[in-house]
């Protein structure tokens, strides 16, 4: 069985001033269908540029996006249009990502009337309602401009206006870490019941490993643009190879005391280093705890570390 | 700041042809040429022939991209032909029209600031008070009130109540200062006030938004002047914009002030576009817009230096 | 839980005419010289639809018996050097007024409006030669691109109308690019690409309405603008012709030549137009303060 979308040696360049920003060096990855991969790095690390060049929001500099079959990439503005509505987005500001101008009943009602999903404005607005409910807002929701709404209100809508489509994959860019904790939850959990019900696919986004872990099946760790190290969810956590990871996972907190007053802490030093300029060799080395003299010059490829399981690390 | 010193320059060219093309091209759609309006105008009549013959002295007969190319090549050797309609040199016909229109866009320039500084520092300063509502009625009232009446009213006032009326011929200010005055200082009032209006409502909200500022909220207590000598500094960013809006008024009057000059005779640039438009002067015409628009752009470039010179950050946009 | 915080708060939504209602009401109270100004254009704009039934005269109606007469009891403002009623032509002139003022303010704002956010929206190349293009147009003093257009068409009601709108939409353009740059950076845009919408739609149903304030804003400026220049055009014998009435008309020839003899002639016209200007600028500052959001807090 083909993967519902492969990413293949993504590269993606910006050109700022007279620098170029290598925000994305390379990435290569799939996603199964009902999957849910988590896409995990710092901020800057290139996770974001990732998710939008697979939405065909950002044109890769180089490699390809293959989604159900079909390159992406190769195709117009044009072409794409009718594939978009399969590939879906929740962004992560739920003030910035509703049309403020718009009532969340036009908001949800708008692609569906636009790809002719149902067609009659009297279906429409039913389809809408259900949507609503769907997601756990109420019918009277629809009349209410975004600005009228909770931030877990808003999240509801982004996530019915991407169901709207009837999606396969739906890419979710740090969709609740811009949410209070407690809500967090409630978002998380109304992902992994729509994804049950609808059999979708995520790429789930996100800056720390705590986040994904509850709903990934698969991770990738990302660093400065290439991948760091990518396996099922249970080795990334128990057995963590690349230093990268492990300081990553250290920052988890664990809610039992005990461990977490026992186990050892990996503070990274330093920023991340800029993309305009990152350094030579392995891009990791000025940061890494364990770092040796190989890693100053020579590049480490992924390599396979057991099945499913590879990392970016010539100490792994 | 060589580098965009070099850059700005260098975007000029490309907007100055693009006026040029435009021009050229604007002025041949025009229905009519000078040919057909100097002999057949004057309900005169004159065959094909001599139409034609005039045409090919002035080099109408040509296709149009060569005389365009001819123009052109002519400008690059700063030589802007002669009037098609007076056969003068053209550098010759806008002379005295330019020193004119100059003299009058300085003068409303220096009336404009003499009134907007002080009256828009007085009403951010006095913000929400009786002063700053009959500043900023004052302004708007400026804004509202076509000059070119305004001109109307004062020589209607000169000549009710002074039985006197400004000199109607232009006097160059080296011929003779007080009379070149007394002529000007009517119409650079009428526009003069207009200007000031729209320089004063920015020095007001400039001056406001320096007073935002929390280190001069802080500085409540303390006297007006005091409040002054602090803002100096902050002043000198906001009143950018102030300096933009003076500048770009001062652009827009050297060839923008067609009517007030019809109202006080004057014989300026505005004039002599509107009648080279209407004689399809098509020489005088191209080179008078182009003239314009070189200031206008020229003045542009002076303001985004300025910016950048306090901005140091604009440089590398 | 999940159904927890939602379920919290339905308050009643207001309905758009209620909310339209309640900002009227808030501007009135807050900013009475900008309702005075609004109430000024509204009486304008009677006067223009009404100017059949409250003018006492006829407006092209000439009477030779009563020529270059002082005001006086039948003839409120005078008349003219053919006998007519200037209050009747004033009445008459502020239907010209209104009809440039409103067409060119609409079409020119809306149509720089589309140029400017399109721009913004595409961005990259087509971007730069939008602009260079309206930095063209730009380097043109507003008068002389409108004497140029109407050079080229003629006179003419319509005609004016084009020559001052011409001018002004490369202004609109660029105020409402500036302010529509950092709408396509918002992610409600993304959306809009990602579910596979057209250009024409993402840009009129999900950016225009976003430049909504500096378009208003823009509007009423333009307003008293395109008044002034059809003042301006028409004193210049380029606007509208005889004996259509109109402001800037009723200021040229006679009015200067019997400027001393009959000085009402001059005075009147040329209150009507800085009156009707005067209130479209009072009611459009006021607008600004009340919808620019950096004043907002205050």
């Amino acid at each position: 069985m083909t993967a519902l979308l492969e990413v293949k040696n993504l590269v993606k360049h910006f050109t700022v001033g007279r620098g170029v920003v290598r925000a994305v060096e390379g990435v290569t990855f799939s996603i199964e269908r009902g999957e849910t991969l988590g896409l995990v790095g710092e901020s800057g690390c290139g996770k974001t540029t990732t998710g939008r060049c697979i939405l065909q929001l950002e044109r890769p500099t180089s490699g390809a996006v293959i989604f159900e079959g079909r390159d992406l990439t190769t195709l117009s503005e044009v072409e794409l249009r009718p594939i978009r509505r399969k590939v879906q987005v929740i962004f992560q500001d739920p003030y910035s990502s509703l049309n403020p101008r718009m009532t969340v009943g036009q908001i949800i009602a708008e692609p569906i009337a636009v790809h002719n999903i149902v067609s009659g404005a009297a279906a429409r607005a039913a389809r809408v309602k259900d949507l609503l409910a769907r997601v756990g807002l109420l019918p009277a929701h629809a009349q209410r401009y975004p600005h009228e709404m909770s931030g877990g209100q808003r999240q509801r809508v982004g996530i019915a206006r991407a169901l709207a489509m009837e999606p396969a994959l739906i890419v979710c860019d740090e969709p609740v870490s811009a949410l209070d904790v407690s809500i967090q939850a409630q978002i998380i959990n109304l992902l992994e019941d729509l994804q049950s019900e609808f059999g979708l696919t995520y790429l789930f986004i996100a800056h720390d490993l705590a986040v994904v872990r509850h709903i990934s099946d698969r991770i990738v760790v990302m660093y400065l643009g290439k991948i760091a190290e990518m396996s099922d969810r249970k080795s990334i956590y128990d057995d963590p190879r690349h230093p990268y990871t492990r300081a990553l996972l250290s920052a988890v907190p664990i809610p039992d005391p005990e461990l977490e007053m026992k186990r050892e802490r990996i503070v990274l030093g330093g920023e991340v280093p800029s993309p305009l300029n990152p350094p030579g060799g392995c891009v990791f080395h000025p940061r890494c705890p364990i770092a040796v003299e190989r890693c100053r010059h020579d590049v480490p490829l992924l390599r396979d570390l057991s099945p499913g399981h590879v990392a970016a690390c010539h100490l792994a | 700041m060589t580098t965009y010193v070099v850059k700005r320059v260098l975007l000029m060219i490309p907007t100055l042809i693009g006026v040029a093309v435009l021009i050229f091209f604007l002025m041949r759609v025009v229905p009519g040429d000078i040919v057909e309006l100097r002999f057949a105008g004057e309900g005169g009549f004159a065959s094909k022939e001599t139409l034609d013959i005039e045409r090919a002295r002035l080099g109408l007969d040509k296709p149009l991209w060569r005389q365009f190319v001819g123009w052109m090549g002519g400008l690059a050797r700063f030589d802007f032909g002669t009037s098609m309609w007076t056969g003068a040199p053209i550098t010759e016909e806008i002379k005295l029209r330019f020193a004119l229109s100059l003299e009058l866009a300085l003068l409303s320039t220096l009336i404009a600031v003499a009134l907007a500084i002080p009256l828009g520092i007085v009403a951010a300063l006095k913000q929400d008070t009786w002063i700053d509502y009959v500043v900023r009625l004052f302004s708007i009232a400026g804004l509202a009130t076509p000059s070119f009446w305004l001109g109307i009213i004062f020589i209607l006032v000169l000549l009710v109540v002074f039985k006197w009326l400004p000199p109607m011929v232009y006097t160059p200010l080296w011929v003779n200062p007080w009379q070149n005055i007394l002529q000007l200082i009517w119409p650079a009032l009428a526009v003069g006030y207009r200007y000031s209006a729209v320089a004063m409502r920015m020095t007001r909200s400039a001056m406001l938004e320096v007073l935002r500022e929390d280190y001069i909220r802080t500085a409540r207590a303390k006297g007006l002047w005091q409040k002054l000598i602090l803002t100096r500094h902050a002043l000198k960013n906001a009143m950018l914009p102030v300096l933009t809006v003076i500048a770009l008024e001062f652009a827009f009057l050297m060839g923008g002030l067609v009517v007030t000059e019809q109202v006080f005779n004057l014989n300026g640039l505005g004039l002599l576009f509107v009648e080279s438009v209407a004689h399809r002067d098509y020489t005088l015409t191209q080179a008078l817009v182009l003239l314009v628009a070189t200031v206008f752009i020229v003045v542009n470039f002076l303001v985004d230096l300025a910016y950048a010179w306090i901005d140091p950050r604009i440089r590398f946009r | 839980m999940a159904m927890l915080e939602t379920l919290v708060d339905v308050p009643e939504p207001a309905t758009r005419a209620a909310r339209w209602r309640a900002a009227t009401l808030e501007f009135c109270a807050r900013r009475p010289l900008g309702a005075i100004g609004a109430a000024v254009v509204l009486l304008n704009l009677a006067v223009a639809a009404f100017a059949g039934v409250i003018s006492p005269y006829d407006p092209l109606a000439t009477d030779y018996g009563a020529m270059l007469a002082a005001p006086n009891g039948a003839h409120w403002l005078g008349t003219d050097a053919f006998g007519r009623d200037v209050l009747t032509r004033i009445i008459y002139g502020s239907r010209t007024a209104m009809t440039v003022g409103f067409s060119c303010a609409v079409v020119g704002a809306t149509l720089g409006a589309v140029i400017g956010v399109a721009s913004a929206y595409f961005g990259g190349k087509v971007d730069l030669i939008v602009q260079r293009v309206m930095d063209i147009f730009l380097s043109f003093p507003l008068i002389i691109l409108a004497l140029a257009v109407v050079a080229m068409l003629g006179s003419g009601l319509q005609n004016v109308i084009a020559a001052i709108t011409v001018p002004m939409i490369p202004r609109a353009a660029l105020v409402a690019r500036s302010s529509a740059l950092s709408i396509r950076e918002m992610p409600y845009i993304d959306a809009a690409r990602a579910a596979g919408f057209k250009h024409g739609r993402i840009i009129l149903r999900h950016m225009l309405p976003n430049v909504m304030a500096p378009y208003l804003i823009m509007l009423t400026a333009f307003l008293g603008q395109a008044i002034l220049l059809e003042a301006s055009l028409s004193f210049l014998g380029l606007g509208v012709s005889e004996p259509t009435p109109a402001w800037g008309l009723m200021l040229r020839g006679a009015a200067v030549q019997f400027a001393e003899s009959a000085p009402w002639m001059a005075i009147f016209p040329g209150f009507a137009i800085s009156l009707a200007v005067f209130a479209f600028n009072l009611f459009g500052d006021s607008l600004r303060d009340a919808l620019d959001p950096r004043l907002r807090s205050q």
